[in-house]
């Protein structure tokens, strides 16, 4: 992998830091008149998620990082790995629970998620940015409330836990931002 | 692609007309003469952190190129001018820095840079922050010492502190990373190498604990830098004026976090500019940088006598943009370097 000096970092570049691969999500040139220059640079660590404020000697250069994003149907889980299929080429690639992480509770079959490979392994699974899933379990509500009062907590297939207004009911699908975990609409019929 | 259109508006570029318009007035009204210099010269600048741009030609108009150095500010230009008898004199000029870009930084930018003889640190800082008042409209600046600063904001006096403690600070601050390459971009550890690596990290806690919290409201003038950062500045001392020679006759104004302008009590000495010039090329060396050739048409001038004189250059593209409330200076350039 070619390496890359700080001149050349822009949003997006990703390079390899402390042996884990990391994005560049803004980079800043600062140079004293008569001092020595060197770069502020924001950085999200891609494994963990975190976001870090660096300070690089202008001129230092950092190992790229063999990453990339790709988009995969979500298949099944064994038990073990969660398997995902390219719809053009059929190739499967399976993920583990560490890449898979919190976003285990958005997985739906067949729905299209991005997978971030780090030399060709999945290290970060993000689902799509709405899903659709039904509820198992809820409270019965009461009726006439509309939507806004508070809510209360429902369980869906995946086992996520989201607050749905009052009037939504058991065995229907609702429509969530995984982004934010919260619920979004009833799901169209 | 819209590169082809200029980076500033007209609106902005009619006020920055104005601003220099304004300028030439404030120098005029103070009978200050207004000159040009070359900005391709056979001679450059030894400045470790500085990087002339090159170009090559023959100096005969045929036969083998000499290397030609675009100029990074005209001081060495104008300070021959005074050696040979000119009055105060300013320059608008565009000046060349290698490597240079970002928000407050662009290849090629203009600088404001004037002389006065006979003018102490003191009388130049206060005709800076007359012209400074006079184009934001305001009605104070402020002034402070670089080592009042440390001791305020970090607790430490920078120009006594030794290496070790100025890394745990940075260490503290979370600048270990940088400390770490600083340190390994050295391939000795002599004395000019540490009193350089000293500098880099004086430098960055000042940009990153110091200068966001200064200059805020109004433009603030710190002085008496250390001596290791002394640059064309006369030290503090020697001419029993009581200073110990620890720290410098240079000054830097800063506004909104800005780096506006940097002057100097000019050393007129040619063999203590000499030395500096050989220190400079030493710690080039050390960081497997190019040695720079001394500019000996420059030394000469010293050597005759360069008069008694302060001398300040001032970024203009920076100040316009402080001016008009922009956030970067190609917002007041025509053209910057992405789509010259």
């Amino acid at each position: 992998m070619a390496n890359f000096s700080t001149n050349e970092f822009k949003a997006g570049l990703k390079i390899m830091l402390d042996g884990e691969p990391c994005s560049i999500l803004e980079n800043e040139y600062v140079k004293p008149g008569k001092g020595q220059a060197f770069n502020r640079v924001r950085i999200r660590k891609l494994i963990s998620g975190k976001v870090l404020e660096k300070t690089f000697r202008s001129g230092e250069s950092f190992e790229g990082a063999d990453v990339m994003d790709t988009d995969l149907a979500y298949l099944y889980n064994d038990g073990e790995f969660w398997h995902f299929m390219n719809n053009e080429t059929f190739e499967q690639i399976a993920a583990d629970e560490k890449a898979v992480g919190d976003n285990v509770k958005w997985l739906v079959e067949n729905d299209l998620c991005t997978l971030t490979l780090w030399n060709g392994s999945p290290i970060v699974v993000t689902p799509p940015n709405f899903v659709e899933l039904e509820i198992t379990e809820t409270d019965p509500g009461l009726k006439g409330d509309t939507a806004g009062t508070g809510g209360k907590p429902a369980t869906l297939t995946t086992g996520a836990v989201v607050r749905v207004p009052l009037f939504v009911q058991r065995g229907e699908v609702v429509k969530v931002d995984t982004r934010s975990g919260e619920y979004v609409s009833r799901a169209q019929k | 692609m819209n590169d082809w259109q200029p980076s500033a508006t007209v609106d902005r570029l009619r006020q920055r007309a104005a601003i220099i318009k304004q300028i030439r007035d404030f120098f005029s009204s103070r009978d200050i003469l207004e000159v040009e210099t070359p900005a391709l010269s056979q001679g450059t600048i030894t400045d470790v952190y500085l990087d002339a741009m090159t170009s090559a030609h023959p100096l005969q108009g045929s036969g083998p190129a000499s290397t030609l150095y675009l100029q990074t500010s005209p001081e060495y230009a104008m300070k021959r001018m005074l050696a040979a008898g000119f009055p105060d004199i300013y320059q608008i000029a565009k000046c060349f820095r290698q490597d240079e870009i970002g928000r407050l930084h662009n290849p090629e930018f203009t600088m404001l840079e004037w002389y006065r003889r006979d003018y102490s640190m003191q009388q130049l800082i206060d005709e800076v922050a007359e012209l400074l008042r006079c184009i934001f409209k305001l009605s104070s600046t402020k002034q402070v010492t670089y080592q009042a600063l440390f001791l305020q904001y970090l607790n430490i006096d920078p120009i006594n502190v030794s290496e070790q403690s100025l890394s745990s600070i940075c260490f503290k601050n979370k600048l270990g990373d940088y400390v770490t390459q600083v340190k390994k971009a050295h391939e000795s550890d002599s004395s000019t190498a540490v009193d350089d690596i000293k500098d880099a990290l004086l430098q960055i806690l000042f940009n990153q604990c110091i200068e966001p919290h200064i200059g805020q409201y109004v433009p603030i003038c710190v002085t008496h830098f250390p001596a290791s950062q002394a640059s064309l500045a006369k030290l503090n001392g020697g001419d029993g004026d009581g200073g110990d020679k620890k720290t410098a006759l240079r000054f830097e104004f800063y506004y909104k976090g800005i780096e506006l302008a940097n002057g100097f009590e000019e050393l007129t000495d040619a063999n203590v500019q000499v030395e500096r010039f050989e220190n400079d090329n030493q710690i080039r060396k050390s960081l497997n940088k190019p040695v720079r050739p001394i500019d000996k048409r420059f030394i000469t001038a010293l050597e005759v006598g360069l008069p008694a004189c302060s001398g300040v250059a001032l970024g203009l593209d920076r100040l316009i943009m402080l001016a008009l409330g922009c956030d970067s200076i190609s917002d007041v350039m025509s053209f910057d370097i992405s789509r010259a």
